[in-house]
């Protein structure tokens, strides 16, 4: 895989950087998909989260950073993980519970550290990435790095401590940080709009923050808005919030069957896949003939192909060092 | 004796981050009122007009300030975050239990969180059920987080400065009744997490405590010292690394040992190094028990609150009565 594109790069890039960013929404779906299958095999346990359908606001974002940047991510991280490029395999060997995993199995689906890929984790609990992020760009102001930090979350997490609590503070303290508000719908069962006072964009405008909206499954829309919102953190004049409208395709978590969604709302979504206007705007934008694009469908197939048999060979973790003393 | 150099417990801990913060520039201290206003017991002034913008005051948001000391500690500072009242911890406790003391473990130690979360506990101000409890239970059930609470001012300075270089993080505890004592200065630059201390040699009884529990089972020692009974007393200093060895020895030789808690003892760290005491040293042992709090809420009126709390004199009268001692205190009271 690619390693993350650099700030050079333009909202709208070469064919073959946005062939690797259609092949890194491609990679996020076809790694979801499987897990999803693993998990109904018993290959993957506990519980898991997926992205399905959210590939572009990852990618668009992470695909704007800078090496020096850092992310913090949720407990539905794998996107966020592969869209830094955190390697698959370990990703997956984690899923796997297995000792090859990026954590060494230690973490699970919902708590991925990657500190090598600049991912300072995804936190299992709703709005730990936005207080995460925050004291990175803590650091990243006092240390004077020229870094900025990224927190994704989901549109419930405006409900959360963590969200008033840290926008405010960042704000005042003018901090590097681009809060990255996923909007998917719905908090967990529930429609967002049955439990949220107003819109969440007004939260962070009352806050004086630079704010922005934009159609998240559009990865070019996703790539210019975070490209507006990064430079505005990193030139010191304080956080940035971009809420990327977007929906997910499958279920909360496993045990979610999505019977509370609005009829024919999936299908209405379904219409806006990521990967299709992702498809359409290659061939539009950058004349990317379809049977290329056939051929990174197929490559990345194969690839997870070969992952998730590499991941099933891969030994477990002996408990014998499972443990030990705190540093 | 009165010539030798002393120190009062609040300026042990300013010294201690004040030289920790000039000896390494990663080192932050962050929470409300800390910087300009020198924080509501008077620890910190002067750290902020010294050491600038790493000394910085917060809104009222524990949580944020927790979860902003977390995500700087895993990436370059070394952050000292105070939470005024030990009792507004709880909303800090997302970011101190579940992101920073699993981050080590869970990261499969990729990255370590080098924090400190500075807190006053401690009841006998008459600050009511709220503002006057003792934390240490909510805390010490946490693997990755280490507990400190020093008794002494010598003592303060050393375990903040240990807790400070520490990578990982450290819940580090002030009786509120402590932060105006004086007490010689420390003999070591620092002391290592996780070492109990015997501060009083005996051979009839082992008190053991933490805190400001220790000063009360001192004096408690020297009035049963006068009744005929020497008690020895443990300074556990810390209560996560728990240094069940040096109690261990202890009881060996006293064979009866009293855990003085301030808190209640069901579910009190009291209760349990007791338990650990029993199933390791029980061949050791004659008697064992805890003086600790009822289990209700701190009581704000003064008759209550001194009721309720351990004190030297309920210490001195309950061992001298377990001990068969019973006469001499009624005589002595």
């Amino acid at each position: 895989m690619p390693t993350p594109t650099t700030g050079e790069s333009q909202p709208i890039p070469s064919a073959e950087e946005a062939g690797d960013l259609y092949r890194r929404m491609r990679l996020i779906r076809v790694f979801e998909d499987t897990v999803q299958s693993l998990f109904q095999k018993g290959h993957v346990h506990g519980t898991t989260h997926l992205y399905s359908g959210q590939e572009a606001s990852a990618v668009g974002v992470c695909s704007m950073l800078e090496e020096r940047d850092r992310v913090a991510g949720t407990y539905r991280g794998h996107g966020h993980a592969l869209a830094l490029g955190v390697p698959a395999q370990g990703l997956m060997d984690e899923l796997m519970g297995r000792a090859t995993g990026v954590c060494g199995g230690r973490a699970g689906s919902m708590n991925v550290v990657d500190l090598e890929h600049h991912l300072i984790g995804c936190f299992g609990i709703v709005g730990g990435s936005i207080g995460a992020a925050t004291g990175a760009a803590l650091s990243e102001k006092l240390l004077g790095t020229g870094a900025v930090a990224v927190a994704f979350f989901g549109d419930g997490t405006s409900n959360q401590a963590y969200f008033h609590e840290c926008l405010n503070w960042a704000q005042v303290e003018t901090l590097p940080v681009v809060f990255v508000c996923e909007n998917n719908l719905y908090m967990e069962f529930t429609p967002i709009e049955n439990v949220t006072a107003g819109a969440i964009a007004a939260r962070p405008i009352a806050m004086g923050m630079h704010t922005q909206t934009v159609d998240g499954n559009d990865v070019w829309k996703v790539r210019e808005a975070a490209a507006e919102a990064i430079a505005h953190a990193r030139s010191g004049a304080g956080p940035a919030f971009l809420e990327t409208l977007t929906y997910r395709f499958v279920g909360h978590s496993r045990s979610d069957p999505g019977r509370y969604r609005k009829p024919g709302e999936l299908d209405e979504w379904r219409k806006r896949d990521p990967l299709l206007l992702g498809r359409a705007s290659l061939e539009e934008r950058f004349g990317i003939p379809p049977e290329r694009l056939d051929d990174i469908d197929a490559e990345v197939s194969a690839e997870i192909d070969e992952i998730v048999a590499k991941a099933l060979a891969a030994p477990f973790p002996d408990p014998a060092r499972s443990g030990g003393e705190f540093k | 004796m009165s010539e030798q150099p002393t120190i009062e417990f609040r300026v042990a801990l300013r010294e201690a981050m004040d030289e920790e913060m000039a000896r390494d520039e990663r080192v932050v201290l962050i929470g409300e009122d800390v910087a300009v206003a020198g924080g509501v017991f008077a620890v910190t002034p002067g750290l902020h007009e010294k050491h600038g913008e790493r000394v910085i005051d917060t809104p009222i948001s524990e949580l944020a300030i927790a979860a902003g000391a977390f995500g700087a500690a895993v990436t370059g500072l070394r952050p000292i975050y105070e939470i005024m009242f030990a009792d507004f911890l709880p909303l800090a406790m997302d970011s101190l239990i579940n992101q920073a003391a699993k981050y080590w473990y869970v990261s499969n130690e990729q990255g370590s969180v080098p924090l400190v979360v500075r807190s006053a506990m401690g009841a006998g101000g008459n600050f009511g059920a709220m503002h006057s409890q003792s934390p240490i239970p909510w805390l010490q059930g946490v693997p990755g987080l280490k507990v400190v609470a020093p008794a002494t001012a010598g003592d303060a300075k050393a375990l903040l400065k240990a807790a400070i270089r520490d990578d990982n993080p450290v819940a580090f505890l002030e009786h509120k009744r402590l932060y105006s004592v004086k007490d010689p200065l420390p003999s070591t630059e620092t002391l290592p997490l996780g070492e109990a201390a015997v501060v009083r040699a005996g051979g009839d009884v082992t008190l053991v405590s933490i805190s400001k529990g220790v000063r009360d089972c001192l004096r408690a020692a020297d009035e049963l010292s006068e009744r005929g009974v020497e008690a020895e007393v443990v300074d556990l200093r810390s209560l996560r690394p728990l240094d069940t060895a040096t109690v261990l020895a202890s009881v060996a030789r006293t064979n009866r040992v009293v855990a003085i808690e301030e808190g209640p003892t069901v579910g009190g760290w009291a209760a349990n190094l007791l338990g650990i005491v029993a199933a390791e040293g029980l061949h050791d042992l004659d008697d064992a028990w805890t003086i600790a709090c009822p289990e209700t809420p701190i009581p704000y009126s003064p008759t209550l609150e001194e009721e309720h709390v351990p004190s030297e004199g309920r210490i001195a009268a309950e061992v001298s009565a377990r001990l068969g001692v019973a006469a001499e205190i009624a005589t002595g009271a």
